[in-house]
């Protein structure tokens, strides 16, 4: 028993001496991310890849569940933080994150950016990767005639039932909140309860909703207006088509920013500086479905994507003051 | 010699007072009614409870620091003498070690003493497969194995027939007399202390105070309550 | 008097163990209400939607404890007069469902009552909807009476194998019928376990996080437990969830001080003894009485269960046991179960030492007192507990090097109460048969333990090792707040999986994880038996 012990450990440190010996330690940046990122059918993988060519440094993904669990796990964390940099916030909660005094200010040439939907980014913490307007999906093989506003959705339409997400635990709910919040204003109350009449149900995330709504379960879902471009792309399927509302579509715009605790500043600040170039940003189309932030070329398909009037969006400091209430005005709306 | 000397003690609203002496070499009956504090006498000589005052002396050392395994005192249950889930042969060897590690000599010795108790072979048998005299035999050989100079019995045998108790009694009264072990027992029955004790204490409502010897146990003992209990219990 | 009032030593190591739980339990707690200065207590009480969930809460864990006590009356009565092909089994069933990971029981509830479940797919059939949606109040209550319906069927059975053969008997020779027998021979035996039943029942169901938090399908139907999950884990609002855990306790602790008060103490009647009693007159009435209830348990706990088997056979069985998530995840929740069951074993060990040397003269009290500081952990959200260890933690290390050994201590902790009451009557059995003879012969420490106590409770130690282990690998508070992609368990995993909607994946991890929760129960069984005889022939010199 002994002797295989030793002859096991001797085997061990024959394979692993060349290996060290070969490869001195890399620097290594570790990135805190929402799953569907970093997972094998999103960008992450191939952004990976890209990074590693140019830095010589090991990029490691810590995938969580959503954007919202990434600032919790870095507040959870406080000082003491393995994140370099988080990745995957969404505007709405730039204050709330600035507000933990654990990220700290970059400076990035943000030169590169170029958001349709806002007018200039000029955060000194964020860097923005990738922005979307959140839209109700449809198939138009079933749905002939789809509302074109929001208020005929929550008003009229009583033919037609949705999903959505919690706004507590998803980016797109939250979305939904302050989209209905801009369109309805104080009056936002009624509507919930009108729009919780021809609810299925509200999921925790956005994966498990559109899933359900691709089963048949729902006539609509909400999503992204860029959502359809993956089935064009990826599946040859023309079917599904972001509803044109009227009174503009909220925006979503997806950000990074550098932790402060950060051991590795220089190399996290490469890193941001890579997210505004082709090798990141490339992968944003087709790798998680958004627009990217630069003036590099869409695929063709996105042409055929449905493009909003207007966006719609609060700035980040109304909602980390509203929006824990705004979240109880829909919570007891709900449950009354 | 075993000296309780003004030992009290108090339970459950009752107090206890033993003043009393017995000889080395003597077989001990305890006798008195339900409740007088006949099983107290033993725990408090055996350690499980300790006097609030008072001293037990034996052969002139007070035992009261030491603990029961300490006290050169062996012990036989009413019932729970025997661990069910270890064999008779274990149960035995517990008497001798405490951890079952035994030497040549100590083997020999549980193989000698099951066999005056007639229990040699029944070694390899859980209490399950015992009868009920045979597992007192067994725990009679442990106690015996143990070699200490007293052996208390706390009503052992009371719920074997009559025949078979007094044989059982028989028995350990040969053995102790063999091995000069002292011997105080716990009994319901006149008949018993007849039979095989040299010596008898009565406990009444708490207290003890002398001990006498057997013949003197008749029905016109000139204490009161003897003499009733004893027409009491003949009668039954 | 006196003797007893002395603490021995070998109470010691128990009375600090316990000592700690609570401080501990106490620490982590407070590390979440001061994590940032301003509190406000009343902004909690005067807010609409919390006095909702503790309404609903309560609402909820009533309905579930109504149904699942009152439906078991019938049922225990009818298995306990009735013998039929299948009773051992069922009644083996009977003792998993209320250890099942609740997610597994989840998966098989909604593969028959689901949208698209076994009912669903009947009812598109001949053209038409499901009237009924499992989502909101009716799949808490289908969960919670399929979780404690059993559990409490078992209790009753217990109760009423108490009933000596004699009165049996005698009921039989005064020709008591049916309900006449019921009423004056059985329902005292039931009556007497009735109020600790349902109470245990009621606060199971009032903490209830995990079935409520899968099943729930939005805010209206959300309790305390899980609005404590939900303002930690979504809004990082430590002091509401600490807050909102010290009002759960608060309701609790009010609870269970009324059960106390009007329930007798519970018997030290350790297992069911399956007497067959033969003298009941029986009817074709009561014959179809019996067999109808026998048959609807049937249908309650066998079809989910078996659901989850079938469904668990697909064809991503394949890919699901070939990616590297999954072993991980495997072994993670192998690692963690493994050992928060045997800390939660030695830690319920010395704390029973302890408690036992009291009951043992007559301190009864303070043993249940003991007892109960160890037992805190069972209204005390898991979540709080490991949120607040690793805001205490947080400065010796990293998240990904401490959250194990939280998850490990959390799991232990909760399971300990189970460990505790499954241990405190044999432990105390054993102390009543050999106290005397042990301090007799000298029999003392490692001896005690390997000769007397380890030999002798084998099975009820390897029985409560394997509790607190299928109670911790089913888990999914204590890890909610550190798992990520790469620290995951079988539990989260599937939680992962069922919230992207990939069914047929999540179909095997539940597979799994039934087969581990109900496999490690029959391998001990197995392993208990060889050892035993083995064991026994192996010792003689």
């Amino acid at each position: 028993m002994k002797n295989k012990l030793t002859v096991l450990i001797s085997l061990a440190t024959l394979f692993a001496t060349p290996v060290m010996a070969t490869s001195p330690v890399k620097e290594k940046l570790t990135v805190y991310t929402y799953g569907s990122f970093a997972s094998e059918w999103g960008p992450g993988p191939k952004i990976e890849a890209n990074f590693e060519k140019v830095c010589n440094c090991d990029l490691e993904f810590v995938a969580l569940d959503d954007g919202v669990s990434v600032l919790n796990r870095l507040r959870l964390e406080g000082k003491n933080s393995q994140a370099d940099v988080i990745l995957g916030l969404d505007d709405s909660l730039i204050t709330t994150a600035k507000n933990t005094g654990l990220l700290s200010k970059h400076n990035i040439d943000l030169s590169p950016l170029s958001l349709k939907s806002q007018e200039k980014w000029s955060d000194d913490t964020f860097v923005p990767f990738d922005y979307g307007y959140f839209s109700f999906i449809y198939n138009s093989e079933k749905l002939k005639n789809p509302p074109t506003s929001l208020k005929e959705l929550v008003e009229q339409r009583d033919d037609i039932n949705i999903i959505y997400q919690d706004p507590r635990t998803s980016t797109p709910g939250l979305g939904l909140m302050l989209w209905m919040k801009s369109v309805y204003g104080d009056e936002v109350n009624g509507a919930w309860q009108k729009l919780a009449k021809k609810t299925v149900t509200v999921t925790k995330g956005w994966s498990e909703a559109y899933n359900m709504f691709l089963e048949g379960e729902a006539d609509m879902v909400l999503s992204y207006t860029t959502s359809p471009a993956y089935h064009i792309i990826a599946e040859g399927k023309k079917q599904y088509v972001a509803a044109n509302f009227s009174e503009g579509h909220y925006t979503q715009t997806e950000v990074a920013a550098i932790v402060k605790g950060s051991k590795n500043k220089a190399l996290a600040t490469t890193f941001m500086n890579f997210m505004l170039s082709e090798g990141f940003q490339s992968e944003i189309a087709t790798g998680n479905w958004m627009y990217p932030v630069t003036d590099i070329a869409l695929p063709a398909q996105f042409s055929e994507l449905t493009v909003p009037v207007k966006s719609l969006s609060f700035s980040s400091e109304i909602v980390a003051q509203k929006r824990s209430a705004w979240t109880k005005e829909w919570l007891i709306a709900l449950t009354e | 010699m075993i000296n309780f000397s003004q030992v009290k003690y108090h339970y459950q609203q009752q107090n206890f007072e033993f003043d009393l002496q017995v000889e080395q070499g003597s077989l001990v009956a305890i006798l008195g009614p339900s409740g007088a504090g006949k099983s107290t006498l033993l725990n408090l000589l055996a350690g499980f409870i300790a006097p609030m005052q008072g001293d037990i002396a034996i052969n002139g050392n007070s035992v009261l620091s030491a603990a029961p395994h300490q006290r050169p005192i062996s012990i036989l249950f009413q019932d729970n003498n025997l661990f069910t889930h270890l064999t008779a042969y274990q149960n035995i060897g517990l008497g001798l070690h405490p951890g079952l590690k035994l030497d040549a000599q100590q083997k020999q010795l549980i193989q000698t003493m099951s066999e005056h108790v007639e229990v040699d072979k029944l070694l390899d048998r859980l209490p399950d497969q015992l009868s009920g005299g045979q597992q007192q035999r067994v725990a009679l050989a442990r106690c015996f194995v143990q070699k200490k100079p007293i052996l208390l019995l706390d009503e052992p045998f009371s719920a074997l027939d009559p025949v078979l108790r007094v044989a059982m009694l028989e028995r350990v009264s040969a053995l102790a007399k063999q091995q000069n072990v002292t011997v105080l027992m716990v009994t319901h029955h006149i008949s018993d202390a007849l039979a095989v004790a040299s010596h008898f204490v009565f406990i009444d409502q708490g207290n003890a105070s002398a001990v006498e010897r057997i013949e003197q146990l008749t029905r016109s003992h000139p204490n009161q309550h003897l003499a009733q209990f004893m027409s009491a219990e003949v009668n039954k | 008097m006196n003797v007893s009032l002395k603490i021995k030593s070998v109470q010691l190591p128990g009375i600090l163990l316990s000592g700690s739980i609570f401080i501990f339990v106490l620490m982590a707690m407070s590390a979440l209400l001061l994590y940032s200065p301003h509190v406000d207590l009343t902004q909690i009480w005067a807010d609409p939607y919390y006095r909702h969930i503790t309404q609903f809460s309560f609402y909820q864990a009533l309905l579930s404890t109504l149904l699942s006590v009152v439906f078991a009356i019938p049922i225990s009565h009818a298995l306990f007069r009735r013998q039929f092909w299948g009773k051992a089994l069922l009644l083996k069933l009977f003792t998993t469902t209320l250890v099942l990971p609740v997610l597994v029981a989840v998966f098989g509830l909604l593969a028959i009552y689901g949208n698209s479940g076994l009912f669903a797919s009947l009812f598109s059939y001949f053209d038409s909807k499901l009237p009924f949606s499992i989502f909101g109040l009716n799949g808490i209550l289908l969960a919670h009476v399929f979780f404690n319906l059993p559990f409490a069927c078992r209790l009753f059975l217990q109760a009423l194998s108490a009933i000596p053969e004699k009165q049996h008997q005698l009921a039989s020779q005064l020709g008591m019928k049916h309900w006449y027998k019921f009423r004056y021979v059985e329902w005292p035996y039931i009556a007497g376990q009735l109020p600790h039943i349902a109470g245990l029942i009621f606060m199971l169901c009032f903490t209830s996080f995990a079935t409520v938090m899968a099943l729930g399908g939005g805010p209206k139907s959300t309790t305390i437990e899980l609005a404590i999950y939900q303002a930690i884990k979504f809004d990082f609002d430590l002091q509401t969830g600490a807050l909102l855990a010290l009002w759960q306790i608060c309701l609790c602790a009010t609870l269970a001080f009324f059960i106390q008060k009007i329930s007798s103490p519970t018997q030290l009647k350790s297992s069911y003894n399956a007497s067959i009693n033969t003298y009941h007159h029986d009817s074709w009435y009561s014959k179809c009485w019996d067999f109808f209830w026998i048959i609807v348990v049937t249908i309650l706990v066998i079809p989910p269960l078996l659901m989850v088997v079938l469904s668990g056979l697909n064809q991503q069985l394949l890919s699901v046991l070939t990616a590297p998530t999954f072993w991980l995840a495997l072994k993670n929740s192998l690692l963690i179960a493994t050992c928060a069951a045997i800390s939660a074993v030695i830690c319920a060990f010395f704390i029973l030492l302890a408690s036992r040397q009291w009951r043992l003269v007559g301190l009864n009290h303070r043993a249940d007192k003991i007892e109960m500081l160890a037992t805190v952990i069972l209204v005390t959200p898991g979540l709080v507990i490991s949120t607040g260890l690793f805001l205490l933690l947080r400065d010796i290390g990293h998240l990904s090097e401490l959250a194990f050994y939280i998850v490990v201590a959390v799991n232990a902790l909760m399971a300990l109460p189970f460990v505790l009451k499954s241990l405190t009557v044999p432990m105390l059995q054993n102390a009543q048969k050999y106290e005397r003879l042990c301090t007799s012969l000298g029999i003392s420490g490692f001896n005690r333990f390997y000769w007397i106590e380890w030999k002798a409770l084998k099975r009820p130690i390897l029985q409560a090792l394997c509790l607190s282990f299928v109670l911790s690998i089913g888990d999914l508070s204590a890890i909610a707040l550190f798992g990520s992609h790469t620290f995951n368990t079988l539990p989260l995993y599937l939680f992962q999986l069922l919230g992207s909607y990939q069914m047929q994946s999540a179909a095997v991890v539940a597979l799994v994880l039934l087969l581990l929760s109900v496999g490690v129960f029959i391998i001990i069984e197995q392993v208990f038996k060889e050892t035993t005889t083995s064991l026994d022939r192996a010792e003689h010199d």
